[in-house]
């Protein structure tokens, strides 16, 4: 019982302390975005240590931060009160009769009781209607998230190893992508407002789970899957991958970032930005859409094939194609082969890999490729 | 009259024959017995050493002590060798095989050479396990998901080529054993007096012949995708991931109860023995056996609210999966009532007994958790579901497959063990197994993700917290190892009945003859019945 109110009064003070680090993240967010477009400072970079710190210590519950939070909570704290007095009843009897009845004398009488049809239905009938009241609870929430309402903003979410691309059909060109580099934030939505994920997966599958909204789905390749929430507070909050996906299935996490509706545009706007920074080189730029784009998950610098070749030495080598042919990646045909092979990296497939890249046409613009291909040139 | 009885002795079935050979072609069922059981003992080792360098590895939230794809390699070798070689296996292959002739009062299986037949079959499963170990390793999971499963590197062909041989073990021994109980029967013993341990054997069989060929077929057809590029499960191919998932819970649903059913009879024997009473509701627990048989066939979707199956599916599914729940519980409260009155004595498998009520209850209350809906949604594939599926097998089935090898050790070995030590023993498992999983619920329900190679280090105390368990829980275990094989050497004579136990397994000498019994016995009274029995009805008086 005290567990119980324990859990119950915990949630409460989880909440303000996640909500109380939101708000602060929210304005290192707001500060950097008017010194350093794009990026947070190095202090809220620091301040983030990767995760959000959702809860105090290491056993407080979790923020409720979506409005199925609080119901799933809430019944959930019903099956731990009934498993509780449950728990305590048939431990109760057993350690009582382990008393009452310890064996004193080799030759004590036991009794020759062999059932009771009464206490046999009772105990088969009682926890069948408890069960059945759990049973309809639940299937009334899990109803109730199943169904976004029409006016949700939507979002589309694509698993791949390993990460997350999120972008919003609403707000043309606006991407996001999970990857290990700051800032991790992949996916920004406005509080109090519904919204509906479309999700697919472009390999394995992999599934999208927000702890503190209570929601996880997963997302397979092949077909869509949807799933909806309404954020209730601001903060950031983790983004598991819950479904085993291979070896980076562990870091296949991101930061959902909730905002005030108002906001909302601007600080989209902003981290979805991909633009150079004041006095960058092309090459910087590049390294940098390397990296927010995602193509680390399958791209190393340092020689080691991934699940596509190495950057490192790409430039001047000669590739050999799938088809047998071969091309010298050099000069203006060397561009040209490295645009095509982003923008339609199916055209042309390097020999020894899978055709597993998807292509990048409409999600990055001329700019973004020529200061990816200064980038790939500075890899000797 | 014990020197008396001496003399009279005959050779048991372990010195009846001598030699490699008297072993390796043996058909006598206590000898395959205890094979299975050795073979499995390995292999538990084996899955234990992988769970304890898993747990080292999560001390820390980085990973540090081994790579990622070392990491999921241990935990799919510690799923695939716990389920498939350790549990499925365990109760019914080494206990199963020696007791059940025993109990029923037979010479031994329906048929003997088929029962040879399975164990090498077993071990033939056994080899492509060691093969994948050792040509790379699989990292899978031991649910082999797909397309992950048709799309990685590792040694996915030999592994389930394993699992699919394994399954045929586990076919022929549920049909031997089927056979065995209808047909063998000491005269007298109608369905009404047997051991409950051999109603869940009954139970467990059906189950194991029924729904094993599903797997089956399921990772043939897996190996045919993966091998000759038919697309069936992988949407490259043309194939649905999902009805793989579909495809492989309805097997290993089913399985859960293969694992599980054989230890509820195990504690039935227990309670019923060391408190000298006869079971409470004897025909509610064996028929609760048979309808959780048949509605485990059902309720397979539990393992996919979140995977993209219809709404209504998994609201007919949630609904089976309470049904469940109902025989389950009965069970319990069943045990609970049968130490009402009794004359409990606190020896080693009695505290194993007493330790699966405390688990049990744990892992069955949890599942609760997880058969409903919205909750499910949020704690599929974290911690929780972890924590839960660890207090059903380890603290049931194999807290169970503990108390009942202490309980029948006399029986298989004629020796005693220290019970000073094995209480030692019991003590450490209990607190190391509790102490590793318990908290596991908690991490789950805030979050942590299962198979995760690194986390968040907001879950860190707790992963230290189950890390410290699971070296005391290894302690533990290595104990009672090392007092068990002690007592081979040095252990007390056991009687032929140490227990009092009413059964026919008790009435033959220990360790058996290498016929079981001199003559045919007869039953005329069901297995419950001890001579501490108040039958005038003094005790019944409220
Ligand atoms: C899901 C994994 C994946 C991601 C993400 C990915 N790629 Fe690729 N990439 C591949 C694979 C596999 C190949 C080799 C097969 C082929 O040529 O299509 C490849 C090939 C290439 C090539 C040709 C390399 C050569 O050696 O000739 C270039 C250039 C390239 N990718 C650029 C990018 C860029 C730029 C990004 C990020 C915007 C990116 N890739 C993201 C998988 C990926
Ligand atoms: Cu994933």
């Amino acid at each position: 019982m005290i567990l119980n109110l324990l859990m119950m009064m915990a949630p409460e003070a989880a909440g303000k302390a996640a909500e109380g680090a939101g708000k602060a993240a929210e304005a290192a967010g707001n500060a950097a975005a008017s010194a350093a477009p794009g990026m947070p400072s190095a202090e809220a970079i620091q301040g983030l240590h990767k995760f959000p710190v959702e809860a105090p210590h290491s056993w407080a519950t979790l923020p409720q931060a979506s409005t199925f939070a609080e119901g799933v909570d809430t019944l959930y704290l019903f099956i731990v009160a009934l498993s509780v007095f449950f728990f305590v009843l048939v431990m109760g009897a057993m350690f009582w009769f382990m008393h009452k009845y310890r064996r004193l004398s080799p030759d004590q009488k036991t009794s020759s009781i062999t059932h009771n049809g009464k206490i046999e239905f009772l105990w088969s009938a009682i926890p069948a209607v408890l069960l059945v009241v759990i049973f309809i609870w639940g299937e009334i929430d899990f109803v109730k998230q199943t169904a976004p309402p029409s006016d949700a903003i939507d979002i589309r979410v694509t698993g791949q190893k390993w990460s997350w691309t999120v972008e919003y059909p609403d707000y043309p060109g606006k991407i996001l992508t999970s990857n290990n580099v700051e800032p991790r934030v992949t996916m920004i939505v406005p509080k109090g407002r519904p919204i509906r994920l479309t999700m697919t997966s472009r390999d394995v599958i992999h599934s999208f789970y927000i702890p503190a909204f209570r929601v996880k789905r997963d997302v397979v390749p092949g077909r869509y899957t949807n799933m909806w929430f309404e954020p209730t507070q601001v903060g950031e909050f983790n983004l598991f991958c819950a479904e085993y996906c291979g070896d980076q299935h562990s870091r296949m996490t991101g930061i959902v970032k909730v905002v005030e509706p108002e906001l909302f545009e601007d600080i989209l706007a902003d981290y979805a930005k991909l633009e150079p920074n004041e006095g960058e080189s092309m090459a910087d730029f590049g390294g940098r859409i390397y990296s927010i784009r995602g193509c680390n998950a399958c791209h190393s610098t340092d020689g080691s094939a991934k699940v596509g070749p190495s950057w490192k030495g790409l430039w001047g080598k000669t590739e050999s194609l799938a088809d047998g042919s071969s091309i010298t990646v050099d000069g203006a045909d060397g561009e040209n082969y490295l645009k095509e092979s982003i923008l339609d990296p199916n055209a042309k497939v390097v020999s020894g890999f899978a055709p597993q890249m998807p292509p990048y046409a409409g999600q990055l613009s001329d700019q973004h490729i020529e200061a990816l291909i200064a980038y790939i040139k500075t890899l000797k | 009259m014990a020197s008396e009885e001496k003399k009279e002795r005959e050779p048991n079935f372990m010195q009846a024959h001598r030699g490699l050979n008297s072993w390796l072609y043996t058909l006598d069922h206590k000898r395959l017995g205890l094979l299975y059981l050795g073979t499995t003992m390995l292999f538990f080792l084996v899955g234990g050493i992988a769970a304890i360098t898993l747990r080292t590895e999560l001390l820390t939230p980085e990973g540090d002590l081994v790579s990622a794809t070392t990491y999921n390699k241990l935990f799919t070798v510690h799923g695939a060798v716990m389920v498939f070689l350790v549990i499925i296996p365990s109760v019914p292959g080494a206990l199963g095989n020696f007791l059940l002739p025993l109990m029923l009062g037979a010479k031994d299986v329906a048929f003997p050479r088929l029962n040879l037949l399975s164990y090498y079959i077993y071990s033939l499963g056994a080899l492509f396990f060691i093969v994948t170990l050792f040509t790379g390793g699989l990292d899978t999971g031991w649910t082999f998901y797909t397309p992950y499963s048709t799309t990685t590197g590792t040694a996915v062909v030999t592994a389930t080529a394993g699992a699919f041989i394994l399954g045929f073990s586990s076919i022929l021994t549920g049909l031997n054993f089927m056979v065995t109980i209808h047909k063998m029967r000491a005269p007298g013993m109608t369905w009404n007096r047997m051991p409950l341990f051999v109603w869940a054997i009954y139970a467990t069989a059906v189950i194991q012949v029924l729904a094993t060929p599903v797997l089956a077929i399921t990772l043939l057809l897996l190996i045919v995708e993966r091998t000759l590029g038919i697309g069936i499960f992988d949407p490259a191919m043309g194939g649905d991931p999902v009805l793989f998932q579909h495809f492989f819970w309805f097997y290993s649903h089913p399985a859960v109860y293969i694992m599980i059913l054989p230890g509820f009879g195990i504690i039935s024997e227990l309670i019923a023995v060391h408190s000298r009473k006869h079971i409470f509701g004897y025909k509610a627990i064996a028929l609760s056996s048979v309808a959780i048989a048949i509605i485990s066939f059902l309720v397979w979707g539990h393992h996919m609210f979140v995977s993209g199956q219809s709404e209504l599916a998994g609201i007919v599914f949630s609904f089976l999966t309470f049904a469940v729940a109902v025989p389950t519980a009965i069970k319990v409260f069943s045990w609970v009532a049968t130490l009402y009155k009794g004359s409990i004595e606190f020896n080693t498998p009695m505290l194993y007994g007493l330790m699966f009520l405390f688990t049990f209850t744990i892992g069955g209350l949890t599942g609760v958790f997880l058969g409903t809906l919205s909750v499910d949604v949020h704690l599929h594939d974290t911690y929780f579901v972890v924590a839960h599926f660890h207090y059903v097998m380890m603290g049931g089935t194999i807290i169970a497959f503990i108390g009942g090898l202490h309980h029948w050790w006399p029986k298989m070995t004629g020796k005693m063990y220290d019970e000073g030590k094995a209480k030692w023993g019991a003590l450490l498992v209990f607190i190391g197994f509790n102490m590793t999983f318990f908290n596991q619920f908690v991490m789950g329900q805030q979050g942590m993700p299962r198979r995760y190679y690194e986390y968040v280090p907001q879950y860190t105390q707790q992963h230290v917290l189950s890390t410290v368990g699971s070296y005391i829980l290894t302690a533990g275990l290595f104990w009672t190892l090392i007092y068990l094989l002690q007592s081979l050497k040095d252990g007390k004579q056991a009687s032929d009945n140490p227990w009092g136990g009413a059964s026919l397994e008790w009435q033959t000498q220990s360790p058996p003859i290498e016929h079981n019994f001199h003559g045919q016995p007869v039953v005329d009274t069901d297995p419950y019945n001890f001579p501490e029995i108040d039958r005038s009805g003094a005790m019944d008086e409220h």
